[in-house]
């Protein structure tokens, strides 16, 4: 199953490769991947997307919990929570096909963020499934480039990963 | 208020700390520090051959002492030298403090002399490391060092240190930290109490119990505890290869070791269980053998510091994460006036037990016919005999050190060091170094091979500098015998490189260190020479026994069984 793990480390040089590592050296997976700084300057923010059964996500959560440099973590699959993911992609767009991206691009909620006379830019969010889904409506006409963050996400409610 | 430069507050927190030995090796970029240790005497410096024996006589000296061992190199080779060591430590769980010099900050990432990424090389062996980034932290970083490397699961902790660091013209204010606190690090005190009931239910309810214990429980100091845990309910107790002596071996109690090279009692006994109660262990491949048939009658008890050790191989079903100690402590207070509830289960286990015990009672390896080579088990049996079972005995590697572990009794802990995670080649002597100098007035014998030896003998320089009286006993077989034997199993006998050709004259070698070498080849010769070899305590003394080459090591369960899969010798199998 795929887990999604969201995790408050020291904001040091060495913590994320100490992080990433781990997955490697324990032969586990990462599916996506990002980190940036917290509004605490001392923490930042990663947040990883993994797939194994109950027994790998148990060894993750807890060879990831040993870390000296990792302060909390949360795996928010556990519970409700919230999913997304940015990605930027640039697509042909010639003659008719112009419109039909622009309304595949309204359909999914995208919006285009920059136009050369040839290519589309276009700015797309949500869960990974929903930029899968586009990606896949997109290429009979020509996928040039994507870029995506890696899902980030946060529990819903009152439930807080923080100090 | 004292100022004072990189170099002087690391000599001085060392001091501070209570550190008593430094195991090292000097070079460019540890030259700042060399000279503040130089104009100071709390600390002593021990200058080794090779910056691999470094780790490993502060690894020995960890062992047995239970203080963290401390380690001083320079950059580039002097840290990469290391790295064998600190993987060794970090498989064991031992606590070490490795501090490596560092080209100057600006000079980082530049591929100057002598610069090695040393964080990044070690970082998936190692419990935590750290880079020194301004002088100022010196004495909070290394006080960290030295609180990550001996709390909760101990283990081997990097100070890497940029020489600019440590100039003698810089000098800041300095206050021994005599505390830290780490935020994201709280290493638990004790188990969790409705667990520690539950298991407790278990054990009384037992009908065919086993405690299966680990190095855990040595590091933990927790050998008393558990002796007396065990002895009150009266069951079965197995230890790891690195649990040996937690529990007095010669106790009726007392099953041996357990694994691929454990005893036959221990491992009928897992296999047919219906309650292990595990304790600082692993369930470690080494021990379990397939995982899938591993002990398949029994609920599983799993009492570990380290939660991530729990479930990792084989599931619990009443997972503690906690200190041995406290756990057994607790343990002990709920077991106290109560009564196993199946005295006649036990009283039939212990039966079985006992029957296991006789079917391989005198067949546990056949004697030399004379005029034969000596045997190594016997040697070994001597060498226990000699020191009445009561000295400090390091392994390296190989035949030898099964058969050390087999047929050494050990009655106390940390009496028996070996490299058992990593299997270290190399580790037994300059642990045995560690280890004397701590214990001055002690046996300390490290068993060898001809194999193993040679990739450390280079220390005999610094026991003669130091006056370092360890005993050699090197079972020489003229192979690497424990490869040859897993050619004579699975290879039909094709000894591809396992053999030693061209093998020194050891007794010429060790003298001209400056040492007694003793060459003993027949069975008469061999009790004299042990007694000569133990005369004084003080004299490091070496022995090259030449032993059968032909000998295998049994038990040796059978690749992908269960743990009762074993053969027994080269004819006989379970
Ligand atoms: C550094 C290292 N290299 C290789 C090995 C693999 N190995 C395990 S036992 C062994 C043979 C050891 O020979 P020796 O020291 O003579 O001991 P014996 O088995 O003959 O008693 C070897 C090569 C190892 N454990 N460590
Ligand atoms: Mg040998």
């Amino acid at each position: 199953m795929r887990h999604i793990i969201s995790i408050l480390m020291e904001n040091e040089p060495g913590a994320l490769s100490r992080v990433v590592g781990l997955f490697s050296q324990r032969n586990f997976n990462i599916e996506s991947l990002n980190v940036a700084p917290t509004d605490d300057a001392t923490l930042s923010r990663l947040t990883v997307t993994t797939v194994g059964d109950d027994r790998v996500i148990e060894q993750i959560t807890k060879h990831l919990n040993k870390l000296i440099d990792v302060v909390k973590l949360v795996d928010l699959t556990e519970g409700n929570h919230v999913e997304r993911e940015l990605m930027l992609v640039k697509v042909k767009a010639l003659g008719a096909q112009r419109d039909e991206v622009k309304r595949t691009v309204d359909i999914f909620r995208a919006q285009i963020v920059d136009v050369t006379p040839s290519v589309y830019t276009v700015q797309i969010t949500g869960d990974a499934a929903k930029l899968d889904a586009f990606l896949q409506a997109m290429s009979p006409i020509g996928v040039l480039e994507v870029a995506r963050t890696g899902v980030s996400g946060i529990s819903r409610g009152d439930k807080v990963l923080s100090l | 208020m004292e100022l004072l430069s990189g170099a002087d507050m690391i000599a001085r927190f060392l001091k501070d700390e209570g550190v008593e030995y430094i195991y090292g090796y000097p070079g460019g970029a540890a030259l700042h520090i060399y000279d503040a240790l130089f104009r100071q005497d709390a600390v002593k410096h021990i200058l080794v051959r090779h910056e691999q024996a470094a780790t490993h006589a502060a690894d020995g000296y960890a062992r047995a002492s239970g203080k963290p061992g401390t380690v001083l190199v320079t950059s580039g080779p002097g840290a990469t030298n290391t790295v064998t060591g600190i993987a060794t430590a970090y498989m064991d769980s031992i606590p070490m403090v490795v501090l490596c010099g560092q080209v100057a900050s600006h000079l980082i990432g530049e591929d100057a002399f002598q610069e090695t990424d040393i964080v990044g090389v070690t970082r998936p062996i190692v419990k935590h490391s750290f880079i020194v980034k301004h002088p100022t932290e010196i004495p909070t970083v290394l006080k960290k060092a030295y609180y990550l490397a001996a709390s909760g699961r101990p283990g081997p902790v990097v100070v890497d240190i940029p020489k600019d660091m440590t100039a003698p013209t810089e000098r800041y204010e300095y206050v021994y930290p005599k505390k830290v606190k780490l935020r994201s690090y709280n290493p638990v005190t004790r188990g969790h109490t409705g667990q520690i009931k539950k298991a407790v239910e278990l054990m009384l309810k037992a009908r065919r119990p086993v405690f299966y214990t680990g190095g855990g429980v040595v590091t933990g100091d927790a050998s008393e505890a558990l002796t007396d845990l065990v002895q009150r309910l009266g069951y079965p107790i197995t230890t790891t290869l690195m649990g040996i002596g937690a529990y007095p071996q010669r106790d009726r109690q007392s099953l041996g070791w357990l694994g691929m090279h454990g005893s036959y009692e221990a491992n009928m006994a897992m296999h047919h269980a219906d309650l292990i109660v595990a304790i600082g262990a692993r369930f470690d491949d080494r021990v379990t053998n397939n995982t899938s048939k591993f002990c398949p009658t029994a609920k599983i008890v799993h009492v570990d510091i380290d939660p991530s050790s729990i479930s990792k191989t084989v599931r619990a079903d009443v997972p503690i994460v906690g200190p041995a100690g406290s756990v057994i402590s607790e343990m002990i207070s709920l077991v106290q006036g109560r009564e196993p509830a199946n005295p006649e289960a036990l009283t039939e286990w212990w039966e079985r037990i006992d029957g296991w015990r006789d079917e391989r009672r005198g067949k546990l390896y056949e004697p030399a016919a004379p005029g034969e080579p000596l045997k190594p088990q016997q040697v070994i049996e001597a060498i226990c005999e000699a020191t009445r079972g009561e000295a400090f005995v390091t392994t390296d590697v190989g035949q030898h050190q099964m058969f050390a572990a087999q047929y050494y009794k050990f009655d106390k802990p940390n009496r028996f060091i070996t490299s058992g995670g990593l299997g270290t080649m190399g580790f037994g002597f300059p642990a045995a170094m560690g280890i004397k100098q701590n214990y001055p007035d002690d046996d300390v014998v490290c068993i060898t091979g001809e194999g193993s030896f040679q990739m450390m003998m280079q220390e005999l320089s610094t026991c003669k500098q130091y006056g370092i009286g360890v005993k050699i006993v090197n079972l020489n077989n003229q192979s690497l015998g424990m490869v040859r034997q897993w050619q004579d199993l699975n290879y039909k006998s094709r000894h591809a490189h396992s053999y030693m050709e061209s093998l020194p004259d050891f007794q010429k070698l060790i003298e001209a260190y400056g040492f007694t070498a003793i060459r003993v080849e027949r069975e008469e010769d061999l009790l004299p020479a042990l007694e000569r070899a133990f005369a004084d305590k003080d004299e490091l003394v070496f022995l090259d026994v030449y032993v059968d080459p032909r000998e295998h090591v049994y038990p040796m369960q059978v690749p992908l069984g269960s743990m009762r899969d074993m053969l027994l010798s080269k004819t006989e199998r379970t």
